[in-house]
């Protein structure tokens, strides 16, 4: 009866929107990886989605109480492991983000994003209810800060600025009062002049201020947003055809089947298939939102808007850079960009929410 | 924790979220409105702009032939290396590496650039051109590290060796920026291939044809992934000279060494058959891309071998002058009872004025022969300046001719006018002395000298003189040709039959008649006549030559002759620069007008005896074998390589040796190779003989 009663719950409707949104980003991996010699990457990442249900589903019966009951001991194994990166990773494009275990390779800092979400939710479900002090306020920044600083030594920028979202939308909803969230935002925007001058090296520095002018340096730090720019533009409103977008074939543009997959996907369906693909992310958002309004209990609202967080940050920094408005920075769009980690990651994520869903006429 | 569970978010802060989804998704949907419907069309031309590339196929050049087809100028296939600065990852950083396996230097790459610095970045920067198989292979192996390296296939020209005809080939080089920036070169883009001198340059416009290109679809890394189709390249025109290769080579083996000129004309039609200055230069060392030092070399030679002398050499004519003193003195009906008592001078406005010899009594029949000083002194006088100016305009001295060939000097015939033009000065009455044996400031070329005269002995019909034969052109460049390189051009002066008579009896016994200046150089048999000239370059130059070495202060020696005397088939005007006498150029001028009847004669013998018996042929007649051009049609092409093979110097031409086209060849090969053209004298009765050169006395 009971097991019944919780398939029923399942959310259906938010997994067709997800499953479709996978199958159009197979489609393009297709299309873009054909004439390469990452062709086949398609059929890597149905098996990618394929592990990716699965953990879903097998995180979807894990009651969520029983994750925040652990994530300490959770989240002292991922600065651990973060740790192990730093000194023991394998050095990729001169960034130590990959461990090696046995013939699989992975990305700690993609996992951390889950972790943190599910630590947040713990940490200001404790606090339910009053509000905020500094203390509590720079518990949740070390909290987040820790291993966000672990990554930014790795240097991987893009993914440690995920786990920004993260905290802000837990101060957010843990109910900082104004005054503080004016002052943190004050003092994040002085902050940013010294970071900018020691915090950040010269090449991520251009990344950073090359969209601002593409053409300034067409040939160098403005070579993949001007590529992008490209082939977003010569989509048009219907698009150029599936495997038919000169600037996805001819290698223009940049790793098209990763963090580019949009500008790709942009040039093969034009506009309209663009605002069609954002079209299933707001409705994906939404329901999910939804879901966080009708969990049982706090925690349960904290974690669905921590995955909410992440996921509109990524669409946003990956859509923006692809369209002109952020910089580079190496993101992955969710749910459509190829690579293992980020599936799992968005997967292990919604088997979460399907757990608060379920759960959310238990009392 | 379960206590917790009754605690709630605020709705309103959920509703504060999802208008801030909203809001960061309109936000993009406004980007990729602006980039995909407002941006479009400039997209999609960037797209293709990245994808598509145009390369060029370069046009073959046209070919030169000589009248009878035989070729003079062909094209050889090479190999050119461009870059494209766009396809480079750091171009800077690979300039070392380019510039070892290219063997050149960074500065000269860098230069390359600085030159195509404004264009767009898909230009194709010429960097090395006619590059070796060993260059070609560096880049063909570092096409993924060095993908800026773009080869391509085109013709270059090969001119004959050791300067043969190269005052009237010309050469090619790469377009000037100076020259862009001129009106006649606006479809000229930089980098292109133009003629830069003689016929390269004067039909350039013919010559060069239009280059075609490949679209050809790329990927990010230049590597050619499909083709969208080509416009084809267009060659340029093949043209026939109206240069007899034979002809042309007497001449050349007449002059030598000698510093001078030699032009052959047919006075019928203007048609140069033979066109030589000399010192001359290699074309070929321009072909490519000319080194500095040589350039130096030929810049500062004192001799002025980029110099086409038979047309820019703007001298006193000495004593050839004459003819045209007795032109103007018999129309003006002054010559025909002038009486002269030369006693090796006469006294003029007070000044004696020397001749070479006691000529004795001297009238307009033996003054030509003699080239009584005396007599011409005293005409000159009885004429005053203006008939003579007149005349000698008339016959188109003082004026460029109009050949089609660049850079023609116009040269001087002085007038009172004149002199008022150019000095502010009055004309005085005493100049007019030394005017009239050809000196003072009268100063011609040598092609003047031979349309003058070739007309003079065809009774007043002058032609311009051509070195394209006319009729295979398009008549819209024939009439461009004429309207570019104005001149005297076709004229017919009058000349009374007596006048015309009575000269060319004189220019007969000139050669032939007992005091003849020139009787020396008598051909027997053939109707030779002529008119010799000694001009002097230290007392009486115009524009005053270096006097510093002796064999600089010698005079000048013309000649200028023709076959027959009158309506003659050609005339040669011979200029050897400090030769001496008049009477050394006559032989050399006798060489070519030997060659040029021999051919005549040797043709119709030929085409008596076709079906008898072949007569075997000399040496001269196996660069033009057995070519019966005007009497049995067009002869078909035939390649004389011979004239500059060298299959001693393998490493010429790039590397590639030349072999002689027949087995045959080959002694001829060496011979002309070794003796600068001069063939030996006993294989035939005919070929040029070594001339002797009286001193200077």
């Amino acid at each position: 009866m009971q097991r019944f009663l919780r398939l029923r719950d399942f959310d259906w409707v938010l997994m067709a929107l997800v499953f479709l949104l996978s199958a159009l980003s197979v489609l393009e991996i297709y299309s873009a990886t054909i004439n390469t010699k990452f062709h086949g990457f398609e059929s890597k990442q149905v098996l990618w989605l394929v592990g990716g249900t699965a953990a879903m589903l097998l995180l979807s019966f894990i009651d969520y109480h029983v994750l925040l009951d652990v994530i300490h001991w959770i989240y002292g194994f991922c600065i651990v492991s973060l740790l192990v990166v730093l000194v023991a990773g394998q050095k990729v494009l001169g960034a130590r983000r990959w461990i090696r275990v046995g013939a699989i390779h992975f990305q700690p800092s993609e996992w951390v994003k889950l972790i943190l979400i599910i630590a947040v939710a713990r940490y200001f479900t404790s606090l339910a209810g009053r509000e905020l002090d500094w203390k509590d306020v720079g518990k949740a920044f070390l909290l987040v800060g820790v291993p966000m600083a672990l990554v930014l030594k790795q240097p991987d920028l893009g993914t440690a600025l995920t786990y920004m979202p993260v905290l802000l939308i837990g101060l957010f909803l843990g109910g900082i009062g104004w005054k503080k969230a004016l002052i943190i935002a004050c003092a994040g925007l002085i902050l940013i002049v010294p970071v900018w001058r020691a915090g950040l090296k010269p090449y991520q520095k251009a990344r950073l201020t090359s969209f601002l002018s593409p053409d300034a340096d067409p040939r160098g730090s403005g070579y993949q947003i001007r590529q992008s720019l490209i082939a977003v533009g010569d989509g048009g409103v219907w698009g150029r055809g599936v495997a038919k977008g000169t600037q996805t074939q001819g290698d223009f543009l940049p790793i098209p089947y990763t963090d580019f997959i949009f500008a790709a996907w942009s040039e093969e369906h034009g506009f309209v298939g663009a605002v069609f693909v954002l079209l299933l992310y707001f409705f994906i958002l939404m329901r999910l939102i939804q879901n966080a309004q009708t969990a049982a209990d706090l925690s349960g609202t904290l974690l669905i808007m921590g995955v909410v967080a992440v996921l509109i940050f990524q669409i946003a920094v990956n859509v923006g850079m692809v369209v002109g408005l952020m910089p580079v920075t190496g993101i992955p769009l969710p749910l459509m960009s190829y690579g293992g980690s980020s599936v799992l990651f968005t997967f292990l994520a919604l088997g979460i929410v399907m757990n608060v869903r379920m759960n959310r006429f238990v009392n | 924790m379960n206590g917790m569970r009754d605690e709630k978010i605020p709705a309103l802060k959920l509703t504060v979220i999802q208008y801030v989804i909203v809001a960061v998704l309109a936000v993009l949907i406004t980007g990729l409105w602006r980039l995909q419907i407002l941006g479009a069309t400039n997209y999609r031309e960037l797209a293709e702009a990245n994808r598509v590339r145009k390369v060029p196929i370069l046009a073959p050049r046209g070919r030169l032939f000589d009248r009878e087809g035989r070729l003079l100028v062909d094209n050889y296939p090479s190999v050119s290396c461009f870059l494209v600065a766009d396809q480079a990852q750091s171009l800077y950083s690979d300039l070392p590496k380019i510039a070892r396996g290219l063997h050149m230097t960074v500065d000269q790459i860098r230069a390359a650039l600085a030159r195509y610095r404004g264009g767009p970045k898909y230009q194709l920067v010429p960097l090395k051109s006619d590059i070796t198989p060993d260059e070609k292979e560096f880049i063909e192996a570092h096409r993924d590290e060095l993908p800026e390296l773009e080869t391509i296939d085109e013709q270059r020209r090969l001119y004959p060796r050791d300067g043969f005809a190269a005052a009237l080939i010309g050469y090619t080089g790469e377009v000037s920026e100076d020259m862009l920036n001129q009106s006649r070169y606006a479809y000229y883009e930089p980098g292109d291939v133009v003629g830069r001198s003689g016929v390269e340059e004067s039909y350039d416009a013919l010559l060069r044809g239009t280059d075609g290109s490949r679209d050809v679809l790329v990927d990010s890394h230049g590597r050619e992934v499909g083709r969208l189709g080509y416009e084809r390249a267009i060659p340029g025109m093949d043209l026939k000279l109206s240069i007899d290769l034979d002809i042309q080579r007497a001449a050349e083996l007449a002059l030598g060494n000698r510093n001078g000129a030699v032009i052959a004309m047919d006075p019928h039609t203007g048609e140069v058959l033979a066109l030589v200055s000399h010192p001359s230069f290699d074309p070929n060392d321009f072909a490519v891309r000319v080194q500095r030092d040589t350039w130096a070399r030929l810049i500062t030679d004192p001799n002025h071998p980029l110099m086409d002398k038979a047309i820019q050499d703007q001298l006193a004519p000495g004593s050839t002058f004459k003819l045209i003193m007795s032109v103007a003195g018999l129309q003006e009906h002054v010559a025909q009872d002038l009486r002269v008592n030369c006693a090796g001078g006469a006294t003029f406005y007070g000044r004696f004025f020397a001749c070479d010899a006691h000529h004795g009594a001297v009238n307009i029949d033996n003054a030509i022969p003699y080239s009584c000083d005396t007599y011409y002194y005293t005409l000159a006088q009885r004429l005053g300046i203006e008939p003579i100016a007149k005349w000698a305009h008339a016959l188109g001295l003082g004026q460029k001719t109009g050949i089609d060939l660049p850079n023609e000097a116009p040269g001087v015939v002085p007038s009172e006018e004149w002199k008022l033009k150019n000095y502010h000065e009055k004309w005085y009455a005493g100049e007019v002395i030394s005017v009239g044996i050809g000196q003072g400031a009268t100063a011609v070329t040598p092609v003047q000298l031979a349309r003058a005269i070739g007309g003079i002995a065809s009774g007043g019909a002058m032609r311009r003189p051509h070195v394209v034969l006319q009729d295979q052109l398009p008549p819209n460049y024939r009439q461009a040709i004429i309207d570019s390189y104005p001149g005297s051009g076709d004229a017919n002066v009058p000349i009374a039959t007596s006048t015309w008579e009575t000269i060319t009896d004189g220019m007969a016994a000139v050669v032939s008649g007992a005091g003849g200046t020139a009787r020396s150089s008598h051909l027997e048999g053939i109707d030779f006549a002529g008119k010799t000239g000694t001009a002097q370059v230290v007392n009486h130059s115009f524009g005053a030559k270096s006097v510093s070495k002796d064999v600089n202060s010698r005079a000048n020696a013309w000649f200028v002759g023709v076959a027959p005397r009158r309506n003659p088939d050609i005339v040669v005007a011979v200029l050897w620069e400090h030769g001496g006498w008049g009477v050394g150029s006559s032989k050399l001028a006798a060489q070519v007008i030997q060659a040029y009847v021999d051919k005549q004669r040797r043709l119709e013998h030929n085409v008596l005896q076709v079906e008898a018996e072949p007569k075997p042929e000399g040496p001269q007649a196996q660069a033009a074998p057995g070519a019966p051009a005007n009497k049995t049609g067009p002869a078909k092409p035939t390649e004389v390589g011979a004239i500059w093979s060298n299959p001693a110097a393998p490493d010429a031409l790039g590397g590639r040796p030349v072999k002689p086209a027949r087995p045959r060849d080959a002694n001829l090969l060496a011979t002309a190779r070794a003796a600068h053209f001069f063939l030996n004298p006993a294989a035939d009765d005919h070929a040029a003989r070594p001339v002797v050169i009286r001193g200077n006395p």
